[in-house]
């Protein structure tokens, strides 16, 4: 590995040597990630058990989802997997500054992100289909639309849908503060940073988000068209 | 020697450094463990008065202290408390924290700075259940099944819930920690095969909280996300499904008793190879035991729901997979008798523990049995009879092995020797009032008495077993004060402590001081042999050498080779101690 800018990685005092700690934390990722998969299993799971006992309400009802946004997102989400690669790839040649630009970019797909969700979610709740007990209100003004499944089950969609997409947004805000605390170490020329470790932990993370994407898009927008 | 050297020599992680902030802010393991220890004391004392408080209602048919909702309240907080705070993070974050690494040879755990993050989301999950409780406090029990825990509950259930969703990353973060740790940090020659089974059992139990942990957290999540948005996923009205709250909430929960045991399970391997002298017998099978445990107890949570709407098909499946568990558990039980057997087995403070320990767990283990048959559970599951058999698991499994361990490694933790003659005491009095408190539970279940209830006056005859189980939890109750005296009191004017006050094996003892240093070790071990050489023959050999050195005996038997080797090894390691 070379160190184009001349720094020396730290080697924490309760490791023995570099490898050994860049194995360790690469390990206490994985783990960390096998905790975020089951983390979402569970929804997962709640949403297959879901949809397999309300198949024809949950077709009619993923019909209506906007799956043109849906489908932009997934664009920009697979775009800042590519650039949070790229920024990995820097760290692991030791170009630390070089890595900054394509993080800057990852964060703008992840806000963009965030934009396009705002604006989906907005025209949900703007027709009243926030599954509160307000739900049936604007629900029953929809059947024109063709809105026409079972109201409770209609709420249950949407309470499946608001939660699921939901936690998958807070998981990206949260890339965007971890990215942003990651370029802001790398600029301070923090100790805290002195190799790839940090860089590719984030870009785990992030890959990570973007897979849950993979899997919710189709699940919910996809399947029925 | 002059007495700046002596301070050197005497420096170890207690007095390292004495400022308040020195401790707060700790990335020492050891000292972690520290603040956990006196955490989990702390809940656990809380967790006892809500005890104290059921048994005392439960002597009177119609009860006498308790309204029926503060009962419900009691019992609810009885049950978070211990299970969340006490029972989960107990061993793992106090003894693992402190041992693991001693145990492998590294000098710390793989992320000092995550531990500490763990310890203060404990404190702050804690405190969020404790505001839950100062506030009204929280009546769905432990479990917070729905919809009672979603829909009709007027009580603080979501501020409850952050805080165990909180506590539950606490036990993630340690997880994933002990994980690295184990992976990556061992000394040279620490093969797998070398680990002590302590270690072993860690794994699995880490292995079970980074996987069962994330969907329990999710399950509690979607119940707050219920109640304060009115997002409905286990809601009956819209079609949702209550049940599958419990599927979801026991997909964790059931794994969750052997985050609790198989470290306990652990501490009895340690324990019983050193004071029989001998090594744990069949070392693989015990390990894998551990891992077998922590597969199998992935599949077996729907045992839990054999009354609810889950399919008689599912039940007869989940019903076989749990007789399975057994198979492990008494793998390891016979195990550690036949370790016993022929041992020069030493009765000792956490001795008396490890015998207490296999006898609750035994039948625990067993009545276990009768709760995992399909139509022995639909009489017993809901009485007394269930009440008994967890808490011969938990208090006469965990907690027994808590104690006992927390006696064994005290030297090694305070470099303080306690009373053994109150040590001794308190270990009979935790034995004798556990069987006196939860044996009549048993009887009184199987007769019917359901339990989270606090009136019985359709059974008056029920009343002298709950008398009897009231006087039992107040020697119980004796019994585990006492440690918590004496042990301070060691603290403060016990004897000195050697490096190895047991003679035991384990690189905790063989190479790092009474109490360690900070870095753990003076010079990094290197392992060249198995966990537990315990030789008992050469222990007696140079006991009798000792003897004779001090005059006891007459005669020295000539010719012995290995007398003189005896000498030389002993020589040996008093040069590796200074």
């Amino acid at each position: 590995m070379s160190h184009a800018e001349g720094k020396e990685p730290e080697v924490y005092f309760q490791y023995e040597d570099i490898d050994q700690q860049q194995d360790t934390y690469m390990v206490g990722m994985w783990s960390f990630m096998a905790q975020e998969l089951l983390f979402f299993g569970a929804v997962f799971i709640i949403y297959m058990l879901y949809r397999v006992a309300y198949l024809e309400e949950f077709m009619i009802l993923s019909n209506k989802l906007n799956w043109q946004l849906g489908g932009l997102n997934t664009m920009i989400l697979l775009a800042s997997s590519y650039f949070v690669a790229r920024a990995v790839h820097r760290a692991q040649t030791g170009e630390m500054n070089r890595q900054v630009g394509w993080l800057w970019a990852t964060i703008g797909c992840a806000l963009g992100f965030c934009v396009v969700k705002f604006f989906e979610y907005k025209e949900k709740i703007g027709h009243g289909l926030f599954p509160n007990e307000r739900f049936y209100e604007g629900y029953s003004h929809m059947a024109a639309d063709g809105y026409t499944a079972n109201p409770d089950i209609a709420r249950l969609f949407y309470s499946l849908y608001f939660t699921i997409t939901g936690l998958h947004a807070l998981h990206v805000i949260i890339g965007i503060i971890i990215f942003g605390i990651l370029i802001r170490l790398i600029k301070k020329k923090s100790k805290l940073i002195t190799d790839f470790i940090p860089t590719e932990m984030c870009g785990l993370y992030w890959h990570f988000v973007d897979l849950v994407w993979i899997f919710l898009y189709p699940l919910f927008y996809l399947i029925p068209q | 020697m002059s007495a700046d050297q002596v301070k050197e020599t005497e420096k170890n992680y207690l007095n390292a450094d004495h400022t308040i902030k020195s401790w707060l802010l700790t990335t020492d393991h050891k000292r972690i463990a520290f603040l956990y220890l006196l955490s989990v004391s702390f809940f656990f004392f809380l967790g006892s008065v809500a005890a104290a408080m059921i048994r005392i209602e439960l002597t009177a048919p119609r009860g006498w202290l308790l309204s029926n909702d503060v009962f419900n309240k009691t019992f609810s907080a009885h049950g978070i408390l211990m299970v969340f705070f006490f029972l989960i993070p107990a061993i793992p974050a106090v003894m693992g924290n402190f041992l693991l690494p001693l145990m492998i040879g590294a000098r710390d755990l793989a992320f000092p700075r995550l531990n500490l993050v763990s310890w203060y989301l404990y404190m702050v999950g804690g405190i969020l259940v404790l505001a839950a409780m100062v506030m009204g406090g929280v009546d769905a029990g432990w479990t917070f099944y729905t919809p009672l825990s979603s829909s009709y509950s007027s009580t603080p259930i979501s501020l409850a819930l952050v805080g165990i969703f909180l506590n539950g990353f606490s036990s993630i973060f340690t997880g994933v920690n002990f994980i690295a740790t184990i992976h990556k940090m061992r000394a040279p020659g620490m093969t797998w095969f070398r680990l002590p089974l302590y270690v072993w059992s860690h794994y699995s139990t880490s292995l079970i909280i980074i996987l069962g942990t994330p969907v329990v957290a999710m399950a509690l999540l979607l119940v707050v996300l219920e109640r304060a948005t009115g997002v409905g996923i286990y809601s009956p009205e819209i079609g949702g499904d209550p049940v599958l709250f419990q599927h979801l909430f026991w997909f964790y929960s059931h794994p969750a008793v052997y985050i609790m045991i198989l470290p306990a399970m652990g501490i009895q391997s340690e324990m019983i190879a050193c004071f029989s002298r001998r090594p744990v017998f069949g070392y693989s099978f015990v390990a894998f035991s551990s891992m077998a445990i922590a597969v199998l107890g992935f599949l077996v949570w729907g045992h839990h729901m054999f009354i609810s709407s889950q399919s008689l098909y599912l039940g007869v499946i989940f019903s076989l997979l749990t007789f399975l568990v057994a198979i492990p558990s008494a793998v390891k039980v016979f195990n550690w008798s036949v370790t016993l057997y022929k041992g020069s087995i030493q009765f000792t403070t956490p001795m008396m523990y490890v015998l207490a320990f296999i006898g609750l767990f035994v039948i625990g283990g067993l009545t276990g049995l009768y709760l995992g048959s399909l139509h022995t559970d639909v009489h017993l599951t809901g009485t007394y009879f269930i009440v008994a058999h967890f808490h011969y698991v938990m208090v006469g499994g965990t907690v027994t092995a808590f104690m006992g361990g927390l006696h064994f490694w005290w030297p090694k933790i305070t470099g303080k020797m306690y009373s053994e003659f109150w040590g001794r005491l308190s270990a009979l009095l935790v034995f004798v009032g556990f069987n006196v408190t939860f044996f009549p539970q048993f009887i009184v279940g199987y007769l019917g008495m359901p339990r989270r209830y606090h009136l019985y006056h359709f059974a008056p005859e029920w009343q002298i077993y709950h008398i009897l189980s009231t006087a039992g939890s107040t020697i119980l109750g004796i019994g585990f004060l006492l440690p918590a005296i004496y042990l301070t009191h060691s603290w403060f004017k016990g004897k000195k402590a050697s490096q190895n006050p047991w003679g035991a094996k384990g690189l905790e003892w063989t190479h790092a001081a009474s109490p360690p240093i900070t870095e753990n070790f003076d010079k990094m071990p290197i392992v060249t042999e198995g966990a537990y050489a315990y030789n008992a023959e050469a222990d007696a050999a140079e006991a009798l050498r000792e003897m004779e050195a001090a005059g006891k005996l007459d005669a020295t038997p000539e010719g012995e080779d290995w007398w003189n080797k005896m000498d030389e090894s002993k020589d040996d390691e008093k040069e590796a101690i200074h």
